[in-house]
């Protein structure tokens, strides 16, 4: 295969990967919501409502696409494409498993969360030029809660750089293999040294994906849909896309750095090379499981007032993520010499 | 002007008509432009009558400066369907179907302030069995509301969750009402005289089965919403209305008692068999949301509690008076009220001896609540806007009758 075609073999492959995981995860999210709700969800089209999304991208894909008169037609037009394209971008270094992943990335950390911090610019071009009251907030909120999560979610990774030597996904998830005293994993989650750092990193991936508690950029009971206001049919489907891809893109890094990544605990290498699906079928799973359970928090918890937000991101998680930097800084100089010896 | 029966008209708050976003309507105040160097342009939005939460067709005329409310102008009016003037065609008997429809939510209570109005003029007796129906279904009928209050309040603050579990309660005394009265929520129940219909066979298990449950879900859903940390930082502290204000404002129910005020129309001006019954009335000491979510939460508890005494000890005899079939109240006027789940909900009737009213008005506690809403909002975010029309507990219908 020629290098250009493996290029375009992969980029297809991501793309793929991307609008089948967006229509899995909009069935998956209609139904864990609805069962957290004590309702059904989806259930009329399909086996258990199986193909009611199949039924609504029709829907969408058919549907008149409607400008308004006023709109800045051109960045009207180019938003959505500036959320889209990012979201897919940041698929690319995401490690499956050893072998499977788009490219690799030394840089795969940075580049991931540098790629999702394109979208609220989309976003922000999105509500400017929508020519609406409610997209101009929820597009300036966006501008704003950007500055004040993007900080602190990059200091969170930090510690984890530090740790692990490196930014290279696949290299973060090596670090993480074996076993504290025969019996506990080594992933990093495990460390009680990275346990504040995690923290931050939640509620930062919790804004970055718009998800309940910080939904302010759309929150539909204050300004109606935000930023989404004006869009309908495919337009408004890339934007919606673009934030169920990001809230799998953010559960997957946490698995990768967090949660071990492909590794299934105590599974001897032996295991990764007999059954090559093993470890994609390990991470996907995983990084599932955090998606529900960010959809969990979704369904459960009520919004936070924008300026409690900015408190929240300027004066309690970037001085803790600058602080856990320190420490961890600390521990690994001085301390973690004598203590891996102990522990082997 | 002579004629009483002209429906004499003010001016309205918007009176001349549409306006572009750059001049604002007269009312709303604008900063100075000019003296403050980091002065930004105002923004007029136009909030409702087709958003989210304003709990019906409220609109919300509100000036922001960036994301802070400087001025907020509440226009009402879009469910007009003028109750006040129909019911003068109405017979007396029939009023109560137009009370439904005002606080759809709980019917109950302005069905039956009409009814007591009718009884007090025409003297009637009203059996004892009669009144405890009549609070039996009140109470249910308030808890039903409340629960409703609930569940939108939290969608208010973006939460979604407590919404669908205080459905499935109230879709339990839904059942229960219907089996009562017929009807879900147009009940058409409480008529001058005493109720409709006696009680069915077997429908005191199923309100006794309901109050066993209704505690335990109802610390659940205090639990999922107030127990929040999240939620508890967005009301506590904001829109406060205090004792004076809420006078000021006229405020009654919840809204009055939140700041403290011991006033229930149930305990100072008692009907029915609230003055049998053994309850106490929550109230709160600060007048902000956090107090007017607390108190209602109380209320629902007490409400639980006065169902549990009302079907122990519902007395014999006869579920109506013997009224006529054409009710012909004497020439005069009368003032009845009695405790809605949103406040004093009172029917002022002016008879001229005929079978229809000479005049209506129907005192509905909700219009006290979005004047002092518009008193309250400035100074908050936008965000907070939809919170204290929330936390005021609105009801469109009966504010535009």
């Amino acid at each position: 295969m020629s290098p250009t075609l493996a290029v375009i073999v992969r980029l297809v492959a991501v793309l793929g990967l991307m609008l089948t995981n967006g229509v899995v995860m909009i069935y998956l999210l209609r139904k864990v919501l609805g069962h957290l709700h004590i309702r059904l969800g989806p259930m009329h089209v399909g086996w258990h409502g199986l193909l009611q999304t199949v039924n609504d991208v029709l829907k969408l894909l058919t549907k008149e696409d409607l400008t308004p008169r006023a709109v800045d037609k051109v960045l009207f037009f180019l938003a959505p494409v500036v959320v889209f394209v990012p979201s897919l971008m940041a698929y690319l270094a995401l490690p499956f498993s050893e072998a499977l992943r788009a490219t690799r990335l030394e840089t795969g950390m940075l580049f991931t969360f540098a790629v999702l911090a394109i979208v609220p610019i989309g976003i922000l071009m999105a509500g400017w030029a929508s020519a609406n009251k409610w997209s101009l907030l929820g597009g300036m909120r966006a501008a704003a809660m950007q500055i004040a999560y993007e900080v602190p979610l990059l200091l969170s990774v930090l510690p984890i750089v530090m740790i692990a030597g490196t930014m290279e996904l696949g290299a973060v998830v090596d670090a993480q293999a074996g076993t504290w005293f025969g019996l506990v994993p080594r992933w990093f989650i495990t460390d009680p040294l990275l346990w504040p750092t995690f923290l931050i990193f939640l509620i930062s991936s919790l804004i970055e994906v718009n998800q309940t508690p910080f939904d302010m950029s759309e929150g539909e009971s204050e300004i109606v849909a935000g930023f989404a206001s004006e869009y309908s049919a495919m337009k408004f489907a890339l934007m919606f896309l673009s934030e169920f891809s990001n809230t799998f893109v953010v559960s997957a890094m946490g698995v990768t750095l967090f949660f071990g990544g492909w590794l299934l605990p105590w599974a001897p290498d032996s295991w990764y090379e007999a059954v090559p699906a093993l470890a994609p079928i390990v991470f996907l799973t995983k990084a599932y499981v955090g998606v529900v359970l960010l959809w969990w928090i979704r369904g459960t918890f009520p919004r936070v007032r924008i300026d409690q937000m900015m408190s929240l991101g300027w004066k309690r998680l970037i001085p803790a993520a600058l602080a856990m930097i320190l420490i961890t800084g600390v521990v690994q100089k001085l301390l973690a010499p004598v203590l891996y010896r102990a522990v082997g | 002007m002579s004629d009483p029966r002209t429906t004499v008209t003010t001016p309205g708050l918007l009176a001349e008509g549409t306006h572009d976003p750059g001049t604002p309507p007269a009312g709303i105040k604008r900063a100075p432009t000019g003296v403050d160097h980091l002065a930004t342009e105002h923004l007029v939005i136009n909030m409702g009558p087709q958003h989210p939460s304003t709990h019906g067709v409220l609109r919300l005329l509100i000036e922001v400066d960036g994301e802070e409310v400087v001025t907020v102008e509440v226009s009402v009016g879009y469910l007009h369907r003028g109750i006040e003037k129909l019911a003068e065609h109405r017979r007396f008997n029939a009023i109560g179907t137009l009370m439904d429809r005002g606080d759809y939510v709980s019917g109950i209570h302005g069905e039956t302030a009409v009814a007591l109005a009718v009884e007090r003029l025409m003297e009637i007796e009203v059996p004892r069995k009669a009144q405890w129906l009549r609070s039996l279904a009140a109470e249910l009928n308030r808890i039903a509301s409340h629960l409703v209050w609930f569940g939108t309040f939290g969608l208010d603050t973006g939460g979604m969750g407590q919404f669908l579990y205080a459905m499935r309660d109230r879709e339990a005394i839904l059942d229960i009402l219907e089996a009562i009265t017929g009807q879900r929520m147009m009940f058409n129940y409480a008529r001058p005289g005493g109720v409709v219909a006696d009680l069915p066979v077997g429908i005191d298990e199923k309100i006794r089965a309901f109050c066993d449950t209704f505690d335990t879900y109802l610390d659940e859903h205090h639990a999922l919403l107030g127990g929040n940390e999240i939620f508890q930082g967005r009301v506590k502290g904001i829109g406060i209305i205090d004792a004076e204000k809420a006078f000021a404002f006229g405020l009654t129910g919840a809204n009055l008692r939140g700041a403290g005020v011991d006033f229930d129309v149930r305990k100072k001006r008692p009907y029915d068999a609230y003055p049998e019954l053994d309850w106490e009335v929550p109230l709160g000491s600060a007048g902000d949301a956090w107090d007017r979510y607390m108190v209602r939460m109380g209320e629902m508890r007490q409400s639980a509690r006065m169902i549990r005494q009302l079907i122990d000890g519902i007395p014999e005899g006869e579920h109506t008076a013997k009224v006529p079939k054409v009710l012909r109240p004497p020439a005069g006027e009368i003032y009845a009220c009695v405790e809605s789940s949103r406040g004093e909900t009172g029917i002022h009737l002016v008879t001229d001896g005929g079978d229809t009213p000479y005049r209506m008005h129907y005192r509905a506690p909700s219009i006290f609540a979005l004047q002092a809403v518009e008193d309250i909002v400035p100074g908050h975010l936008i965000a907070d806007t939809v919170m204290m029309v929330g936390s005021t507990d609105v009801m469109l219908g009966e504010t535009d009758r």
